[in-house]
């Protein structure tokens, strides 16, 4: 297998092995947008690592958990309904992040790469970098899997047995704003929140418990990026939407399964 | 509302007053609970009921006044219900554990609240009186020195209450934990009430209720129950309310307390 296709498939695994749990948080707690938003934050990080020559992983992972920070605060003070807040800054964010990234890079840069993601191109540091995050995030997950669990269940019951519930709240968009900076790799800004959302509601019908949903999801993310690297291989198509449409297709087949529970 | 200060009470509030976009929703509340007391609140709807409550379990703080609650205090919460997203695959058994407990426990609470043949079952597939037991179960989970319940019996028919009154009764027995009921009905309580506090943003009266197997407007209603575990509350207000509450202020400032 040559070095880039070794690299890409372990890039996209390492990715699609940690969007599974977390996109099932996404799904059960209603955040797809929230995740929409989180993304297109990250091009404006790569305007700004543009700018500043400083390192597009870190501008672009700095970016989303400022916004991520911002959104946590923004949200405690309901000034505005949630998804009226989010419409606002997920495309502002874009805009923004378009035009920067046009005026600041002399149209150098390839801008569907970022859009649409670009696998192929994933380097040895590349790989080190997502697993690196996937592992950290995976751990986290790992030591707050209840309390996250009981504040997505009922936050009030959760907190009067004693859940920081804010705290664990903000711990988990920060784990969101991580996995999206190193997603953005895989499957681009505008595709991200799907590698989260679709393999994790494929998983739904197939499962039935919490914890299974969230490994079932991680499979299917893998499978996904496996079937979406072997159709670009095969038949030269682009490799995140390729990678999104596998698991769309996972998710219509999991239709045909019996609802269980 | 009980005046024994022997006793070292689990929670008290002190002169709880709320707030909120220029409406008066608390004036100078006071409430107190004492190990194996069990208070009612009762009042019409938009009294308050549920932000005292929220007050009492630390979901919210009040604009003015004093809550103390007894350091280390386990609380049990029963919320008016619940919902799961569809999309969370979640057995009962599961949602058990969410509060912590060993299986063994939780096991015992199960058989205790009746819900051992539930356990397996998805959340969102319960019925309302189903759900209301479960509801229970999970706030004795952390074996609570006070246990909030906030309407536990609402549309349950009154067989199903009973149950549950007694089921209530027992754990008061056993436990000797302090528990604060919201009801939804103006004038029925669980008999085994200690205190009934009638809020309708202050207090409006307090007093303990009487038997219901004597009280004839009960017998008319529901024909003679033998040993009903439900009593009913005779109101004695000697102040009203307009509907606007706009005379709160004056009424409330005079301290009606019967």
């Amino acid at each position: 297998m040559p070095e880039f296709l070794l690299n890409a498939l372990l890039a996209g695994i390492g990715v699609a092995l940690v969007a599974g749990p977390l996109g099932s948080f996404a799904v059960w707690r209603r955040m797809a947008y929230f995740g929409d938003t989180l993304a297109h934050s990250a091009l404006l990080g790569i305007a700004f690592g543009l700018l500043l020559s400083i390192n597009l992983n870190v501008a672009v992972t700095l970016g989303c958990l400022l916004l991520a920070m911002i959104l946590v605060l923004l949200q405690q003070n309901h000034f505005i309904a949630t998804d009226t807040l989010l419409g606002i800054l997920s495309h502002t964010t874009l805009a923004l992040g378009l035009i920067c990234v046009s005026v600041f890079s002399h149209s150098r840069i390839d801008l569907m790469a970022y859009l649409f993601g670009d696998l192929l191109a994933a380097s040895g540091m590349d790989v080190v970098t997502i697993y690196t995050v996937a592992f950290f995030v995976l751990i986290v997950l790992y030591l707050l899997w209840r309390p996250l669990l009981a504040i997505t269940v009922h936050e009030e019951l959760a907190k009067v047995e004693g859940v920081p519930v804010t705290a664990i709240r903000t711990i988990l968009m920060l784990l969101m704003a991580l996995v999206i900076a190193i997603a953005m790799k895989v499957v681009g800004v505008l595709l991200i929140t799907a590698l989260l959302i679709i393999p994790a509601a494929a998983s739904r019908r197939l499962t039935y418990t919490p914890e299974q949903m969230a490994l079932v999801a991680s499979l299917l993310g893998c499978l996904s990026v496996l079937g979406g690297l072997s159709a670009s291989f095969f038949w030269d198509t682009p490799v995140g939407p390729s990678v999104v449409l596998v698991a769309s297709s996972l998710f219509l087949l999991s239709l045909f399964k019996r609802q269980t529970a | 509302m009980s005046d024994s200060s022997s006793q070292q009470g689990i929670v008290s509030a002190r002169a709880i007053s709320v707030i909120r976009n220029e409406r008066v929703i608390l004036h100078q509340v006071d409430l107190d609970l004492h190990p194996g007391e069990i208070v009612t609140l009762i009042g019409p709807n938009g009294a308050g009921k549920t932000t005292l409550v929220r007050i009492v379990l630390g979901l919210m703080k009040p604009d003015q006044g004093q809550v103390t609650r007894r350091p280390g205090l386990r609380i049990g919460y029963m919320p008016q219900k619940i919902h799961i997203e569809p999309s969370l695959p979640l057995t009962v058994q599961r949602f058990l554990s969410l509060a912590g407990g060993n299986s063994l426990d939780n096991q015992a609470i199960a058989e205790q609240t009746g819900i051992v043949h539930l356990l397996s079952r998805p959340m969102q597939r319960l019925s309302g009186g189903e759900a209301q037991r479960v509801l229970l179960a999970r706030a004795l989970i952390r074996r609570p020195q006070l246990l909030v319940l906030d309407e536990p019996v609402q549309g349950i028919d009154v067989t199903g209450q009973e149950e549950f009154y007694q089921t209530i009764a027992n754990i008061r027995e056993q436990s000797q934990c302090g528990i604060l009921m919201v009801s939804h009905d103006l004038h029925l309580v669980m008999a085994a009430t200690d205190t009934v506090i009638c809020l309708n943003q202050h207090v409006c009266c307090h007093g303990h209720p009487e038997s219901v197997s004597s009280h004839p407007a009960y017998l008319e209603l529901f024909g003679r129950i033998r040993q009903p575990g439900i009593a009913v509350y005779t109101h004695h207000h000697d102040h009203s309310h307009d509907t606007s509450h706009t005379a709160l202020k004056q009424t409330a400032s005079d301290q009606y307390h019967a």
